[in-house]
């Protein structure tokens, strides 16, 4: 585990990862939203990959992506943005969202020395389940990047168990059955799911998927360790995108009032 | 690995398969897998989908002897192997039927399904109204827009037909949707895939169902031949369900298989959909195969005249059989496809769907290399009404 992964670990925060797409609306948009993101107090950050073909995304992120496609952005460029994010000053931890054929054609060796180079601390790929990823969590560990784990209230107890057992960086806990997108209601039972979840983990269990409110933020606050939101985020960056290409200044600032605004107050 | 030891436990054919999807439905992949098994393994389900094959579809559907055209075009004479005679009009409702019969089994009450041209959107209806069941059918909006005729026959059947905006607005924009909705609605849901492609174990599933095709043609050959095997057995592949289906007895056999792609205008140019010619290895649709994508691994849309074989990925299976070299994969343009078409509706009187003109048309090409005594048969995997459309279309164009 690295030093950014400890200082998450340690946070005594109700955790906040938000998600972003690469490229979207362009790369310098990029770096500077996760900078006002850090700033507005993110733990971590999620930079999706844009890809043609986004099974476990919603409308909001599958349009974010092909703004990213736009920019030619892929995955080699989203990880060496994460370089210069860090040359700007980055300090939390930044996961790269990936579907794995961008994996597999880029080479996952070759992405993990990428990746372990360019300051990236974990990977996330949703069309990839623990019975797949034999390979990939291996040489994750050998180039000390966490693999994060998603499960779901459809995992199975023991299945359940023993993810959140092995979970490294955080766990992905998914607030409802469906792709990503904004929710007005969440799964009953879902509490049961998340202290299912916490019973077994050694790393913090995050909520994601459909979060688009601070209260629905603050509902999962007793039985989270923190949450994920991304296409209230991205749908934000959405509306601002012509001001992100010509204003950024003042798009940055309506943008980081509006993270403010979605944000619980999170000391415990 | 030998070819009768695919797939694995895993689901793999070698390297290619496996299900490469969210968490949220690996639990339904196991409950059908275990569903799958148990079913096939019952001789009650088995005798009443053999029952449905005959008394609803029409099975067995013949094995013609082409005298005129095997006469016109010299060399081996070619067999028809009449899957365009099915209720419905193509091999699509053997599967349909299948998967229908095991969503009911398993006390699914709602199916949903992706489909392209509309032909397995229309089998999927079909035997959604036979069997009570309620039916989604994911459809590209450009799709939409060129098989009308295929949209109000859903419609007609009382399935409700869902506009897909999202990519490129085709077949795979579809099947990503309807992947997307099984991930909503997975616990009361049954998706019914059309073609061999998917996470395991549908390749497994949809080549179960399928090969009645493969067994009838063997039977019904040895009969007329004496117990003879054909000389070699040609199908078209788009996702490769009637392929898989009409190779699956031969596989372990000695006879010369040869699949079919769609060459589009050309495999030397960007418009095909020669996926195992032209495609390199990866993901698509939960399964690990051979794709048409760019180097950074972005899926690219393919092109062929006809809409059943315009998918830019293929059954996992194919790509193992293509590796192994167990089976010959060749392509043929549209121009070829549309060539074999009106020379077998002249000679023939039978008017075959575009997808299978492409098999037709490799036959034509393969007989004139063969002996007199030697025998081709061909998968003819739909009936060509569906296409009189597009047909039409390149004709006025053509002028």
């Amino acid at each position: 585990m690295n030093k950014r992964w400890e200082v998450f670990q340690h946070s005594s925060d109700y955790r906040f990862t938000p998600y972003i797409m690469a490229g979207d609306p362009c790369e310098e948009a990029t770096i500077e939203l996760s900078l006002a993101l850090e700033e507005c107090g993110a733990h971590a950050l999620e930079l999706g990959v844009p890809y043609s073909d986004p099974l476990a995304d919603g409308p909001v992120i599958q349009r974010a992506g092909m703004r990213g496609l736009a920019q030619n952005m892929n995955l080699e460029k989203t990880v060496k943005l994460v370089s210069k994010l860090r040359e700007r000053g980055l300090k939390i931890p930044v996961i790269i969202f990936t579907y794995y054929n961008l994996l597999l054609q880029l080479g996952e060796n070759r992405f993990l020395k990428l990746a372990e180079n360019s300051g990236v601390d974990g990977v996330l790929v949703p069309d990839l389940p623990y019975e797949e990823s034999g390979y990939l969590q291996k040489i994750c560990s050998e180039h000390n990047l966490a693999l994060i784990s998603l499960v779901s209230p459809t995992t199975r107890e023991e299945k359940l168990a023993r993810l959140s057992r092995e979970a490294e960086g955080f766990l992905y806990c998914i607030s409802s059955l469906g792709v990503t997108g904004v929710r007005s209601e969440f799964r009953a039972g879902l509490d049961e799911f998340l202290k299912a979840a916490k019973r077994n983990s050694r790393v913090p269990v995050l909520v994601g998927f459909g979060l688009s409110t601070r209260e629905q933020i603050q509902q999962f606050d007793g039985s989270s360790d923190g949450f994920i939101v991304g296409s209230a985020i991205v749908k934000k960056i959405e509306e601002l995108e012509s001001d992100l290409l010509t204003n950024r200044e003042e798009a940055v600032k309506t943008f980081k009032s509006y993270i403010e605004s979605l944000l619980p107050v999170y000391s415990r | 690995m030998t070819t009768a030891t695919v797939p694995d436990h895993r689901g793999r054919y070698g390297v290619f398969g496996g299900k490469y999807v969210p968490e949220t439905i690996m639990f339904a992949l196991e409950e059908l897998e275990t569903a799958f098994n148990e079913a096939i393994q019952d001789q009650e389900f088995n005798e009443l989908f053999q029952k449905e094959l005959a008394i609803y579809s029409g099975r067995p559907t013949p094995l013609t002897k082409a005298d005129r055209l095997s006469e016109s075009n010299g060399g081996a004479s070619i067999y028809l192997k009449r899957e365009d005679l099915n209720h419905t009009g193509a091999h699509k409702i053997n599967n349909a039927i299948g998967q229908a019969l095991l969503a009911v089994r398993m006390g699914k009450k709602k199916i949903i399904a992706e489909t392209g041209a509309g032909q397995h959107g229309v089998a999927a209806a079909t035997v959604a109204a036979k069997y009570g069941l309620s039916c989604k059918v994911y459809m590209g909006k450009e799709d939409i827009r060129r098989q009308a005729l295929n949209v109000f026959r859903m419609k007609l059947l009382g399935a409700e037909v869902i506009e897909v905006t999202s990519g490129s607005q085709t077949l795979k924009d579809a099947t990503n949707e309807a992947i997307r909705e099984w991930v909503a609605a997975v616990e009361d849901t049954f998706y019914l895939i059309g073609s061999a492609v998917g996470p395991y174990p549908y390749p497994k599933m949809v080549k179960q169902f399928q090969q009645v095709i493969g067994h009838e043609t063997e039977s019904q050959f040895k009969e007329i031949k004496q117990g003879k095997l054909p000389d070699a057995v040609v199908a078209c592949v788009g996702g490769g369900s009637n392929a898989i289906g009409m190779f699956a007895p031969f596989i372990e056999k000695d006879v010369p298989l040869y699949g079919i792609e769609a060459a589009g205008m050309g495999v030397e140019t960007a418009q095909h959909a020669a996926t195992l010619s032209k495609g390199s290895n990866g993901v698509i649709h939960g399964s690990l195969t051979k794709l048409l994508q760019t180097s950074e691994g972005q899926i690219t849309e393919p092109y062929s005249i006809s809409a059943g074989l315009d998918y830019p990925g293929i059954g996992p299976e194919h790509a193992y059989l293509h590796e192994t070299k167990r089976v010959t994969y060749e392509a043929v343009t549209d121009e070829e496809a549309l060539h074999a078409l009106k020379l077998l509706c002249e000679n023939e009187g039978i008017l075959c769907a575009l997808e299978s003109a492409h098999a037709v048309a490799y036959s034509l090409k393969l007989a004139k290399k063969m002996q007199k005594d030697q025998h081709v048969v061909v998968c003819l995997s739909g009936r060509g009404d569906k296409d009189v459309h597009t047909l039409m279309e390149f004709e006025e164009g053509g002028e």
